[in-house]
């Protein structure tokens, strides 16, 4: 007999079966919205032209493959750092922080939640979003945190619940850990106006609470680098010492390589050495130093004055693409002759977006039409082109009239 | 960290990694999405076949799965994730996990992190005859609890260089059999200690025909040289496919926690060169030249050694294997290497066989017997 015969089946990943689903399809005219990959205009994926130059700058460097630092590139983590936080950071400029490069934004947010374990003393608690990512939760559980939640998205108007939220977080007990999306909420793609997060981090500052953002999407929401940042360098300012993950899996369109960092804010600079040591006692048995070839890109990116501003185009260029489909979606509805308040689909931001759709009606999309999303009626518009846009638009008004 | 080094003391990319990098860097139809979250396909099964052989029966008879991992640490950890949460019981941290003594630091942390907190050690390294303590390390097995984790490396043991022969891998594994032990192999040096990768595996694949359901962790930083790319693999052997089925989808919920899903660019380079033929041979090639230096250092160490008349016996650093070697120096020695000599070796006596070169072998030498004739 096995030593695993108890061993259950895991349960199978609903965002993996949509894609099988699809996969298996033969309808010309399907399509996948369910994808969590930027797709260009023709549904292909897309390499970036200053990835594909960095890529050409690195085959001819030649260099060697030696271990990397356990908290890796040393250049990809300043950059990182900077990127976030602004030039002008004073707690860039100062050094009171330690960024550590992780394996893309999964990779960086456990190592945060296995530091906030060991470290943060106070409170097993995280406060999630409702909703949020889905792999959150199983990240903090699996760090060995309690996971709660509050109240954010409204599905009554498909947007946010900014009362309900404020309601939660001001009752939220002192010194817990409060997990922030920095941009494009995922999955609802509603974010707070900057009113509403100069709000949010006043009641967060008054309940002494730990935040810890997950930026995945900066530049990719709105196009501007700056502007996605601007929650997380607000909060930094009113004097949060915030914890960070980033990912560049999106913005750069780098998926595969699992570029990603892990930022804590500190008091000083000494306390930023204290923090990084006990960081990468972490990572070293984990994985012991993490991969080159995505950090490297990226930092040639970040560092290369002309390469960083040809991404600062590209980055724009995706997400004016999806800001366009998000508009032609809803021009197409009121075409289609939906009576419908689509205003949503343009008020939310970022890839995804939550439809407002039943289980039901999204049902009816995958039988009748073939078209992909999860139950919950998220579709990522990176799915969505000028191509296919009618069609999606005509099956939403069929199953929704 | 140790890294292979060249006769010139200079790091060495495999000239058919070069060659399959320029070949990925050409496809332009190659982009970077995600891999699949227990890695790229072509990687995971070339991987396995390389650990346990073409004509394994455990592959013949699809009972086996492989995660790709970041290096070989990442193998340990989902391995060893996987075991704390389904291994002799359900969440059951208390089984014990013995690692050998010496063994390579990491190890103890990688179980302690995963959450077992009963981490023993097993008597390995004999100071006193420079070898393999085989009757210290079998009565632990004897005197360990049923079901408990032993972690072995496959060859090359570090951070001793010194192996169980074949004969002593038997007694072993018939110890381990009839005391239900559970086998946690780490390879991370196939191909690399001896030039032979079936040589290097014949422990694994020996406990495999046994019939032993067993986790091998496999790193390709070193026998590809790709270091920084984080090229790891979990080969999980069990009794059917349904079994690893179920362990499979269930590390799946593991990788999906700690890193998603794994970097592509060393996965692919490996993947490439171990199916095609001709690259693969070209890389056999490679992985010989850098184990044949390393056995060429060893000689020449031990040749001079004998010729100065250093007292004692160095017969052990040809027979030990691998990057390391545990010279048999002792702490003051050792102190003396560092501060008169200049040569840094661990406190232990462990040296990096891959520092010697050509040009600094008859210095070395020299070092060492004078450490051993001035220090007591």
């Amino acid at each position: 007999s096995s030593w695993w015969s108890h061993v259950e089946m895991g349960p199978p990943d609903p965002i993996l079966g949509v894609t099988e689903a699809f996969k298996r399809d033969t309808n010309s005219k399907k399509m996948n919205l369910g994808v969590g990959a930027y797709r260009d205009d023709n549904g292909k994926p897309y390499v970036l032209n200053c990835v594909r130059k960095a890529e050409a700058m690195i085959a001819s460097q030649k260099m060697d493959k030696e271990y990397l630092p356990i908290a890796g590139l040393a250049d990809f983590t300043r950059a990182s750092a900077q990127l976030a936080l602004g030039e002008n950071s004073e707690a860039f400029k100062s050094g009171r922080y330690v960024t550590v490069q992780g394996i893309s934004g999964t990779g960086s947010l456990r190592i945060g939640a296995n530091f906030l374990q060991r470290f943060f003393k106070p409170s097993r608690d995280v406060y999630i979003p409702k909703p949020s990512w889905g792999n959150h939760t199983p990240i903090f559980r699996d760090a060995g945190l309690q996971l709660q939640a509050y109240r954010y998205y409204d599905p009554k108007t498909c947007s946010l619940d900014f009362s309900g939220a404020m309601d939660d977080i001001s009752k939220i007990p002192e010194k817990s850990i409060i997990l922030l999306h920095a941009c494009a909420h995922n999955p609802t793609g509603v974010d707070p106006r900057q009113e509403q997060w100069k709000e949010l981090a006043a009641v967060v500052k008054k309940r002494n609470l730990l935040v810890y953002f997950d930026m995945a999407y900066q530049g990719f929401a709105s196009g501007d680098i700056n502007r996605d940042a601007w929650a997380v360098r607000h909060f930094i300012e009113q004097g949060i010492n915030i914890v960070l993950s980033q990912s560049y899996a999106k913005n750069m369109g780098l998926y595969g390589e699992r570029a990603g960092a892990f930022t804590v804010i500190c008091s000083d600079a000494e306390e930023a050495k204290r923090v990084e040591s006990q960081l990468k006692i972490l990572i070293r048995p984990m994985y012991s130093n993490p991969p080159l070839n995505g950090a490297r890109i990226a930092s040639i990116i970040l560092n290369t004055p002309d390469l960083r501003k040809e991404w600062l185009v590209e980055v724009k260029g995706m997400a004016d693409r999806i800001i366009s489909m998000r508009t032609q979606l809803v021009s197409n509805l009121k075409k289609e002759g939906s009576s419908h308040n689509w205003q949503h689909i343009t008020d939310q931001i970022g890839m995804f977006c939550f439809t407002g759709l039943k289980p039901e009606q999204v049902e009816r999309l995958i039988k009748e039409f073939s078209i992909y999303m999860t139950k919950d009626g998220r579709i990522s518009v990176a799915g969505v082109t000028s191509g296919n846009v009618g069609y999606l638009a005509h099956a939403i008004h069929q199953v929704t009239k | 960290l140790a890294a292979y080094r060249t006769d010139e003391g200079q790091p060495w990319v495999l000239p058919v990694v070069k060659k399959v990098e320029q070949m990925i860097a050409n496809d332009k139809s190659l982009n970077h999405e995600y891999l699949p979250i227990l890695g790229l396909p072509e990687f995971r099964a070339n991987a396995s076949r390389i650990a346990l052989g073409d004509d394994s029966p455990a592959i013949k008879e699809n009972r086996i799965g492989s995660v790709q991992s970041l290096g070989g640490t990442g193998a340990l950890r989902i391995g060893a994730e996987f075991l704390r949460r389904w291994y002799n019981g359900n969440n059951n941290t208390a089984t014990p996990v013995y690692i050998s003594t010496p063994s390579w630091e990491n190890h103890n942390s990688v179980f302690v992190d995963a959450g077992f907190k009963d981490i023993r050690t097993y008597h390995y390294w004999d100071a006193a005859k420079r070898g393999l303590d085989l009757q210290g390390l079998l009565g632990d097995m004897e005197k360990a609890p049923e079901f408990s984790i032993f972690i072995l490396h496959a060859c090359a043991h570090n951070p001793t260089g010194t192996d169980p022969t074949p004969d002593q891998w038997k007694q072993i594994a018939a110890v381990m059999k009839r005391r239900f032990l559970f086998p946690f192999f780490d390879s991370a040096y196939q191909g690399f200690a001896s030039g032979s990768l079936d040589k290097d595996a014949w422990a694994v694949r020996y406990f495999v025909s046994e019939g032993f359901e067993l986790f091998c962790a496999q790193s390709f930083s070193k026998n590809f040289g790709l270091y920084n790319e984080r090229v790891g693999n979990l080969t999980v052997v069990g009794k059917d496919a349904d079994n690893v089925q179920r362990v499979l989808s269930q590390m799946e919920k593991i990788v999906r926690t700690t890193w998603s899903n794994p970097p592509s660019q060393g996965a692919r380079i490996v993947a490439t060169t171990l199916s095609c033929p001709q690259l693969f041979a070209e890389w056999y090639d490679n992985v010989k030249t850098m184990a044949d230096r390393v056995l060429l250092m060893r000689s020449e160490l031990r040749s001079r050694l004998e010729s100065l008349g250093t007292p004692g016996t160095w017969n052990h650093i040809t027979e030990q294997i691998g990057m390391f070697s545990f010279t048999g120096l002792n702490p003051k020695q050792v102190e003396y290497m560092i501060k008169e000599k200049h040569i840094y070796l661990m406190a232990s006596g462990r040296i990096n066989m891959c520092g010697l070169t050509t040009k600094n072998l008859d210095y070395v030498a020299k070092s060492i017997h004078e450490a051993i004739t001035k220090i007591q």
